[in-house]
Parts: structure tokens; sequence; C-alpha cells
């Protein structure tokens, strides 16, 4: 961030920061990679391309030059789930910048997730919920790619409402699923949980260890 | 290459091993023998990392050290500058915690009609649950029942669990699945469309429900993006609650909270209050390295413990027997446990098993420890060791590309470090996980004090002595909305505006006088300090 500070070449970026004493509040999360907080951009020594990286999962280099971008500002739709249809037309009407897209691909290479960014964009505009929402998948909404758009597009909010309308209405749902919400809803097992809730220790244990196992695949 | 020429020789027996390992099936330990495996090396049977608390609802409990010391420590808040007359915010629900939980109450909250703010202390969504990779278990396949999948929760617990929590977990399982799908999140199916389930540690039927790696992170992103489309739901950022408010009854009645950016203090006047603030594995138990989310300090035990919540486990945690022991640089981060779920056995320095991959996570990590203490662990280039997880399995009892289509997150941790896990074994070790315990709660999530509700990893009883892998994002579904409800429910019943006042903390302070207990810290906590000590 424009400092120099010496610190072990075995640290990831975030553990080296902390190590030249800062006490992070913004820019850090779940320290595992899953939740974007601590997008990161750097250069190293006698390269002129932007690198991107999770500082949490990134090992420092020599001469490494680096900024956290722990926000960065884009706009959401605002829409309930349950009452949109689910229909691509809808995803770009709420978000009809994403036919600006130009298809330069800076959105792919700035993602730490190696995500084909713009693979998704380019189904959104084709109107392919269930392709958008299969590529995007491992998001982590860092928000990397938005802060290097020239398209200024929000994408991976897009890409989660693409998800979102695919778990609720594109992919099949589950009869057996319903079935046994149905049954729970009519009482089926309730005797049965009340005899277990009321067993002794010693009967659980018995039914425990003779019960019999699924087996694996 | 990334293994260095110290472990080639270790590696080679794993690899020579496998053909003869994939017929091979290690049989699952007796009651006798698990018991005893947990006696002699799980570490919460190390005594003497343990105290006793001197005051509070549970004195005479253990618990780690490190967390008697913040149950028995001063307010962090200085109450002098705090002017609890004209409240900041004022609303019906005030939820503390935007993990899982707290989000879930949100919602549910919300759908009753309810004024809900929610204060969380990093971004909303910033929880172990975004983290949560294995998945998410319910009964809903035609050979599966509540019932079974209670025998399974109370035989992984212990026999300790509440009954009654344990009969709601199962019994709102499968519409809690229901609810997550309505809300769009994308749960692994066949092309049919019924769920792709499988098994974790310790289940009898194959009830868990994945979203590849990432289901913990799936179900998060689309609550949160729900929370954010609720208009009458307002959302406080970097605002942990650092003291609850009561009432001259005892009751809960709202909080104080940090603004971690501005360093100002922000009072919520609320009808009833829900604890959601999850775990704390960054209190790092016996020295382990953890999983945990950075914001996972345990504050909401503190504030409940200080307003005369009663606990329940506290002296129980839970190690995850397969945390990265190598490279070094993600030591302690999980890898989750569906990865023995597809069929990785776990194997020591000779690549040998020791223990059936799929008991459940206690006795696991157990027997890596004692593997470990035995002499057969691998030693790690950094003098840490571990033993060998041996994903190359999965590749080649699923077929090629499997690796990467079921575990991407774990597939891209590794590669970053230029390992591959579909063609080479990874070193683990036991980190720690979860906490099993928290307040004691009932199917309402009611906590005994009027008011103050909790949900999720804060509370203790639903998981007993041992929780099972998917059932913790099951946990704070079906009690963050059951959570919501209920505080909904009542703040609607509290007519009269709740009084605030801090006198819960004088008597705090006169009982720590009382007990001759001088505070060796201050707490909440609210974050780790990782900033290097000077020696």
């Amino acid at each position: 961030m424009g400092e120099r500070h010496l610190v072990p070449d075995s640290l990831t970026i975030l553990q080296a920061l902390e190590y030249a004493g800062y006490r992070l509040i913004r820019g850090v999360g779940c320290r595992g990679g899953f939740c974007g907080a601590c997008a990161t951009v750097y250069r190293t020594a006698g390269d002129y391309h932007l690198k991107f990286a999770l500082a949490c999962q990134t090992r420092v280099e020599p001469e490494m030059q680096l900024a956290m971008i722990p926000f960065y500002p884009g706009q959401r739709a605002t829409y309930r789930l349950s009452e949109l249809a689910g229909t691509p037309e809808e995803v770009l009407t709420l978000y009809p910048e994403m036919l600006r897209c130009y298809g330069c691909n800076t959105c792919t290479k700035s993602c730490p997730q190696d995500i084909d960014v713009l693979g998704y964009v380019s189904a959104i505009v084709r109107g392919d919920i269930r392709s958008a929402a299969d590529i995007s998948f491992d998001c982590i909404m860092c928000g990397l790619c938005v802060s290097r758009c020239p398209a200024e597009l929000v994408k991976h909010n897009a890409a989660l409402l693409c998800r979102r309308i695919c778990g609720r209405g594109i992919a099949p749902r589950s009869p057996h699923l319903r079935q046994r919400v149905e049954e729970i809803g009519s009482g089926r097992f309730a005797a049965d949980l009340a005899e277990l809730r009321q067993a002794s220790p010693e009967e659980l244990k018995r039914r425990y260890n003779g019960r019999d196992i699924e087996p694996g695949d | 290459m990334p293994y260095p020429s110290s472990l080639q020789e270790s590696l080679a027996k794993v690899v020579s091993t496998r053909e003869r390992r994939l017929k091979e099936d290690f049989p699952r330990a007796g009651a006798a023998a698990r018991d005893q495996l947990l006696k002699e090396n799980h570490p919460d049977y190390r005594a003497d990392t343990f105290a006793t608390l001197r005051l509070g609802p549970n004195a005479g409990d253990k618990t780690p050290r490190e967390l008697a010391l913040l149950l028995e420590a001063a307010p962090l808040l200085d109450t002098a500058a705090l002017n609890l007359a004209s409240p900041d915010y004022d609303c019906d629900v005030l939820i503390i915690g935007g993990g899982g939980a707290g989000c879930a109450a949100a919602l549910t909250a919300d759908d009753s009609g309810s004024r809900v703010i929610l204060a969380t202390k990093l971004r909303l969504g910033d929880a172990n649950t975004m983290m949560a990779q294995g998945g998410i278990q319910a009964a809903d396949k035609p050979n599966d029942s509540p019932a079974i999948h209670y025998l399974d929760v109370v035989g992984g617990g212990h026999f300790a669990n509440d009954p009654a929590l344990v009969e709601a977990l199962v019994t709102d399982a499968p519409e809690a699945i229901e609810w997550l799908e309505d809300l769009g999140v994308m749960f692994d199916k066949n092309p049919d469309g019924s769920m792709k389930t499988i098994h974790g540690g310790g289940t009898s039927r194959q009830r868990m429900h994945t979203s590849r790696d990432y289901t913990g992170a799936e179900i998060m992103r689309t609550l949160r993006d729900e929370v954010r489309s609720r208009e009458r739901v307002t959302v406080l950022e970097f605002s942990p609650a650092v003291e609850l408010l009561t009432d001259s009854t005892g009751a809960v009645t709202g909080a104080v909270l940090l603004n971690l950016n501005l360093h100002r203090h922000y009072v919520v006047r609320a009808r009833t209050v829900i604890v959601a603030t999850g775990g704390s594995g960054r209190l790092h138990y016996q020295g382990f390295p953890t999983s945990n989310h950075y914001g996972a300090t345990g504050d909401g035990l503190v504030l409940a413990y200080r307003a005369g919540a009663r606990l329940a486990f506290i002296d129980t945690m839970q190690y995850h027997p397969t945390g990265v022991a190598f490279p070094q640089q993600i030591v302690g981060q999980l890898v989750t446990e569906k990865v023995r779920s597809l069929g990785a056995q776990l194997l020591n320095a000779h690549g040998e098993q020791f223990i059936y991959p799929l008991e459940t996570r206690d006795v696991v990590a157990s027997a890596i420890i004692r593997e470990c203490s035995r002499g057969n662990g691998v030693q790690t280039p950094v003098g840490g060791q571990g033993v060998w997880l041996d994903t190359p399995m999965i590749e080649i009892r699923r077929g090629q590309g499997a690796v990467k289509h079921e575990l991407p997150a774990m597939v891209r941790q590794y590669a970053r470090f230029d390992i591959d896990i579909a063609r080479e074994p990874i070193i683990i070790y036991p980190t720690l996980h979860y906490q099993n315990g928290g307040v004691r709660i009932d199917p309402d999530c009611q906590t005994g004090i009027h008011g103050l509700f909790v949900a999720g990893e804060a509370s203790g009883g639903v998981h007993g002595r041992n929780r099972l892998m998917g059932n913790s994002l099951l946990d704070v579904i079906v009690f963050g909305r059951r959570a919501g409800r209920t505080a909904a429910n009542a703040a609607r019943k509290q007519i009269r505006e709740p009084e605030l006042t801090l006198n819960h903390l004088d008597r705090w302070r006169r009982e720590l006088e009382s007990h001759g207990v001088t505070p060796a810290a201050k707490s909440p906590l609210i974050l780790p300090d990782y900033t290097r000590r000077e020696s």
C-alpha cells in the first residue's frame, strides 16, 4: 500500500500485513478463501502486468507492490425473487447494462477464482440463465472484475440473480423432498420421535450401536 | 514438485499401497474403542487446559482457560460516556450477528411484520456459515426418516444432547431445505430433480445435501441477497455489540454497538434481542490453529452470560480432523469432510489406514492425534506433523474429473500452492472448528432471560458433546428461523416501551468483587490480534 516492509517470505499477503503491524478491520474476513473481503491488486518487480489475488491465499513475493480493495461500489437491482417469473428478459431488465459488454475479457483476467467471467456475462446476454449460474458458481463476489470493467458492469450481482433463479425454478424440484415435508406436516413421524425423546440413554445406545448403515457409493 | 524430498519416501508408500487399499475397508470402531480413543487423545480431556468458572450462572463448571478469561473479564464498554436516554436506533427485533442464523432470523422476523435491525461485526455474511463446505443434512429420502436422523445426532453427540432440540432440528430439516430452495439455493441434483446426497461422518443414511464444496457460501450469499431485498430490515455493518441492555426486571431490551470504523457507540432499543454471534475458534483453545472466521471470538457468550443467561456444554469443542497441515501458509484451514465422503482414506506415514474414515469427527481427530503421538505421523518441512489424506482415490473411484467437479474450492486452495489434489495426497491435522456448546436454549430459542433469544453456534444443547457434519448449516437455518418467529411474536406482545439500563453490569461488578476476582482481561474480544509481538 505504498509503504515498504520487510517480512518473512513464507507469509501470505494477509499475514505479512499483520506482521508489519496492521490490525485489520477491512480487507479481512474468513481467512480461508471464501468471503472475498481481501481482494488485492499487485505488481511484481520488472513486470508491468497488474495481478489479482486473495490476500489470505497468496504468498508474498519480493518487491511486491500491493493494495487491498475491500469494497468496490456497485449497484444491486431491487427485486423480490418470489415475485419474479425467472425469465432471461427479467435479468436483462434488472441489469440492462449487461448488454454493454463488448467482450474485452478483462474481467476473466482479473478473477482470483479463475472463473470464466466473460463466459457467464455472455450467457446472460444470450439468455442462458442455467449456464450463467453454472459458470459463475464459484464466485465469491470480491468485486475485482467490477473494478476492472470498462463497460462498468456489476456482473457478480447479475450472476447471483441467475443462480437464485436457477435454484428456485429452472432445475427440477425434488418430489421426495415435497413428499417428506407433507408427511412431517401430517404428523407421520411424531410418535417415533416422541418415543426416542423419552428413551433411556441405554436404550438409545443399544439402538445407535445396532443401527443399519446404508452403504456408500 | 511441491513436496520436499524428505516426504518422498512416505509419499511413495502411499502410492504403492493404493491399489490394495482401494479394496480394503478399515473396520468401524466399537463403542468401547471409541470411548477409549477419545479419553486418551481428544483435547477435551486435557484437564490442565481447563479452568473452573468462579461466578455467574455456570459457577463451578469447567471451560477452556481462554474462554474463562473472557467470561470472567471486566466489561470493555466505558459506561460513563454513554447516553441511554435517547437511543440512536429503535426496533422490534434486534439481531446481533449477520451469519446464517442471524440472516435466517431476520427473514422470518421480517415475514412476521417486525421492524428488524441486524447488527454485525464485519460485513453482512462474514461468518463461519460462509466457510462451511461439506453440506447440510435433512432426512428427505424414502429410506430415511427424522427418527433415523435423530439417532445419528444423539449418537454423535454422545447421548448428551437436549432431546427437544434434536427433535426440532430433525423435524424442521426437510422444510428448511425446501425454504432454501425457494430462496434460490442451488443444491446438487440428479437430472430428474432428486437430490444428490452423500454420507458424512457418523451418518447412517446418505442425507448430506451439497452445493459442490461451496455449500455454506451458496446458502450465505443467497440469504444475504434476500436480506438486502427486504426494505424494512436495517443492516448495520462493522457494528459488533459490546454490551446488552436490560430493564429493571433484568429483561434484555437492546444493546450497545461499537462502530469499528468510526469508533463510536450506538444505543439500540429493542423489544426483543436475538444473539446469533457464532463461535469462538479465534480464541485458539490449547494453541490450536482454527478453521474459523476472523470474527469468531465468542462475544455473544460473554454478553449473554453477563446478562444472566446459562451456558451449556462449554467444556467441549470440536476439532475438525482434517485441517491443512501443509503448506504452511494455509495451516489450520479446513479440508472438507466431503473429501472422505467421496472416498478418500486417511493414512499414516507408512501408507496404511488407521481409522475408518467416516467415524464421527471427535473420534477421527483423536485417532489422528494418537497416530502422530505414536510416531506414525508425517513430519512436515516446517516442524509440524500430520497424516495423509489420499485424495487421488476419489478420482480413481468416481472417474476422471470428479475431484474438480465435486471439490472446486479444495482444488483451487491447493493449486495456489502448486499441489494438484486429484493426483497427489495432502497432509492434514486436526484444527479447532466448532463450539459444541453455548447459551442454553429451548426449541423456541428462549434462554430463560426475558427478551433474549439465541440461535446457531452461539447456542448450546443441540449437538451435545460432538456435532455431526452437515448439522451446523442445518442448525443455523432451523433455529435461526425459529428465533426470528418467536422473537417477533414476543416483541408484538411487548406493549410497553422498553426501559434501558446497564444494571446487570453493576450486578456483575459486585459479583466479581464478592468472589475476589480481579479481571485479567476486558471483553468482548471483538477481534483477535495477529500483529507481530516484539520478542
